[in-house]
């Protein structure tokens, strides 16, 4: 039998972290997911909130400058802090 | 995901990337004909996009009356690029300076002005005077927009373009390109393309191991000089590359230029100046690297000796605009501008006409070797011409590029072309399994690092050269996921042209240059005999990465030696060094 290609998978803390209590990503809004020039958030559809879905910032703050309400928060990603 | 679509637009004039260069060169197209269909292209938000997403804090290169002229600039730019510079292009652009302040006031980015109304030019340079401070430029990229708007340019976000279409002549004929969300296929016809998409910022791997710890915006992998090199369009001086003297593991600006007006300074580790001027050349740089081979780095910014309302100032300068986690970043660290230095490091390489001088070659139109084809920004080979040549291109872009199309049929875009992009863009979405891209790309700018960083050693280039022939192959096997992964390995792409580029452009030019931005160990001497010109690299009829020297045209501004010496000397001599300033 053939070896079989496996991947694995890193971990990573994101730096980019959501208040539930005040994301409106599921009232429609998408203002975060909009102006992230990495393409890094989205909305969970379980949740209906805002997450960051892959791990690659840039820690530039428009997501967190233009949230309309607060409920994002950028930290300098672990490696640089 | 649904299943990738193909669309095929059709426009009078696509502009590739809506950071800086691009918005302005959309919208001044627009204004010389609005009859004109102008697509503003752009991989990620136009309205938070490239280099200046969260704004600027100042001008590093206004040209304004009765403090400097554009024949005082065009003689500093020319020093401090070792000479080698088509004086043309400076001078189109020094003249236009100004202009292009007044259209962004009229527009409303802030300028410091003082109180009489007059702009309040600062001096950093080591000859003139021309910074101006934008203590207030947050909100530039929100301004671009609104002018995108009122001249109802035509934008799409979130395409990641990927080579450009030339037709049977090898003029200009389109862009291709995927969307980074669904996958879609974009065929974008198009009678002239403007290039705008920024600097070569993800070559080097930042010191810190993070891929996206860069100084550019992270987007700005060289997509540019990729597309532009492919499509047949020559390239200048990459041997020239940008390193910058930045914080130690943020990576990002100390902004010299904003704290040395306010009396801040570069320093060793006694506290002492070491450089008469902090403005960033390839000189300062060599000195910034002798400082820490002598033993006495870690180089820092010094600002501990400033009044408390100096720091407040320069807090709220930098703390609000162009990189604002920087704030954060200091106070996790306990760093307080009142009791400590910030400590600073010397950055990985990347390419860069805004910060040095290698670029796509221009002319004073924008118009590169390729008909129909426009540079401007960073990636275009102006020397030294930061955000306000960056804009003052985009608006000689876009009125040229509009009198060029005007009256010119629509090419066809060449079938062959076009599938042939198509396979090699999706291939990686389509195999089961292989390499992810980003640890492919981890080990080419690995590689970047370990060969290419200056000092330049011969064999470590030739090195190099092998081991990204290796990364060629691993590209063929790279396996993306879904679309976000496919732009990711869309990249590796472009990272591996210039990464192969910048090798082989240092190994042509066998001189030193550029103080550290160019120094062959195995060729340490500057040699104007043989070296006072321009290298030229392009795509061969074999599609190889080929050479040639090309003349520097003749100066209209002349340089006497004694002041063509001047940035030769940024050492301060030990027993002259000055006291440092009072605040």
């Amino acid at each position: 039998m053939p070896f079989i290609p496996t991947e694995i998978a890193l971990r990573s803390s994101a730096p980019v972290t959501i208040d539930h209590d005040k994301c409106i990503g599921d009232k429609g809004c998408t203002v975060c997911v909009d102006v992230c020039p990495l393409d890094l958030l989205a909305i969970d559809k379980s949740t209906g909130k805002a997450y960051m879905q892959f791990d690659e910032c840039w820690y530039c703050l428009p997501c967190q400058h233009d949230c309309p309400t607060g409920a994002l928060k950028v930290d300098i990603p672990y490696l640089l802090r | 995901m649904s299943t990738p679509q193909t669309h095929i637009l059709e426009y009078d004039i696509v502009v590739v990337g809506g950071g800086t260069a691009g918005p302005m060169a959309a919208v001044k197209a627009k204004e010389a004909n609005p009859n004109l269909k102008v697509l503003l292209l752009e991989k990620a938000n136009v309205k938070r996009s490239g280099a200046i997403s969260m704004g600027m804090d100042g001008l590093n290169n206004a040209v304004v009356p009765g403090f400097a002229t554009p024949e005082q600039y065009t003689k500093e730019i020319t020093i401090a690029n070792d000479g080698i510079v088509d004086q043309s292009t400076v001078y189109a652009y020094a003249q236009h300076s100004y202009a292009t302040i007044e259209e962004l006031d009229r527009w409303g980015v802030k300028f410091e002005k003082d109180l009489t109304g007059d702009y309040a030019m600062k001096k950093v340079h080591h000859m003139g005077t021309y910074v101006l401070p934008m203590p207030e430029g947050h909100n530039v990229k929100k301004v671009l927009y609104r002018q995108l708007k009122r001249a109802r340019v035509a934008i799409t976000n979130r395409v990641v373009a990927t080579r450009l279409l030339t037709d049977e002549n090898g003029a200009i004929a389109g862009v291709l390109g995927f969307d980074c969300r669904t996958a879609d296929f974009y065929v974008i016809r198009a009678k002239a393309v403007i290039l705008s998409t920024g600097a070569a910022g993800r070559l080097g791997l930042p010191a810190s191991g993070y891929l996206m710890g860069t100084y550019e915006n992270p987007t700005n992998a060289g997509d540019g000089y990729s597309m532009a090199f492919h499509a047949g369009a020559a390239l200048r001086n990459l041997e020239c590359y940008q390193i910058n003297p930045l914080i130690k593991d943020y990576n990002g600006p100390a902004c010299a230029y904003v704290t040395g007006p306010l009396g801040g300074f570069t320093a060793n580790n006694k506290g002492e100046r070491f450089i008469e001027c902090d403005y960033w050349s390839g000189q300062m740089m060599w000195e910034f690297y002798q400082e820490l081979q002598s033993g006495n780095g870690p180089v820092f910014l010094k600002l501990d000796h400033l009044a408390e309302e100096t720091i407040q100032t320069i807090e709220t300068i930098l703390h609000g605009n162009e990189r604002p986690s920087r704030g954060q970043f200091h106070a996790r660290r306990g760093t307080d501008y009142r009791t400590q230095m910030i400590e600073m490091h010397i950055s990985e390489i990347g390419f860069c006409s805004g910060h040095s001088a290698s670029g796509v070659y221009v002319n004073s139109k924008a118009e590169t070797s390729v008909p129909g084809l426009y540079a401007a920004g960073d990636m275009a080979a102006v020397p030294h011409n930061y955000m306000l040549g960056a804009f003052t291109y985009g608006w000689f872009a876009g009125r040229n590029a509009a009198e060029y199309v005007s009256g010119r049929e629509l090419p066809a875009a060449d079938a062959a072309q076009v599938e042939k992009e198509r396979t090699r863009i999706f291939a990686p979405l389509l195999r089961d399994n292989g390499l992810p891209p980003a640890q492919v790309e981890y080990k080419l700018r690995r590689f970047v690092n370990d060969y290419l960083q200056p000092p330049k050693v011969t064999r470590r280039y030739e090195i190099a050269l092998n081991r990204f022939a290796e990364i060629a192959e691993d590209i063929e096997q790279l396996h993306a996921r879904n679309p976000h992964e496919l732009m990711r390995a869309a990249e590796v792409g472009f990272i591996h042209d210039c990464a192969e580029m910048a090798a082989r452009a240092s190994l042509f030019r066998t001189e030193s240059r550029w103080g550290l931005y160019h120094y062959r160990v195995d060729h340490p001497q500057r040699n104007d005999a043989e070296w006072f010109v321009h290298t030229e690299l392009y795509k061969n009829d074999k599609g190889e990465i080929a050479h040639r020297k090309k003349e520097i045209e003749p100066y209209s501004i002349a340089i006497d030696t004694e002041e063509g010496q001047a940035y030769n000397r940024l050492r301060i001599k030990k027993d002259e060094a000055p006291e440092p300033q009072a605040a």
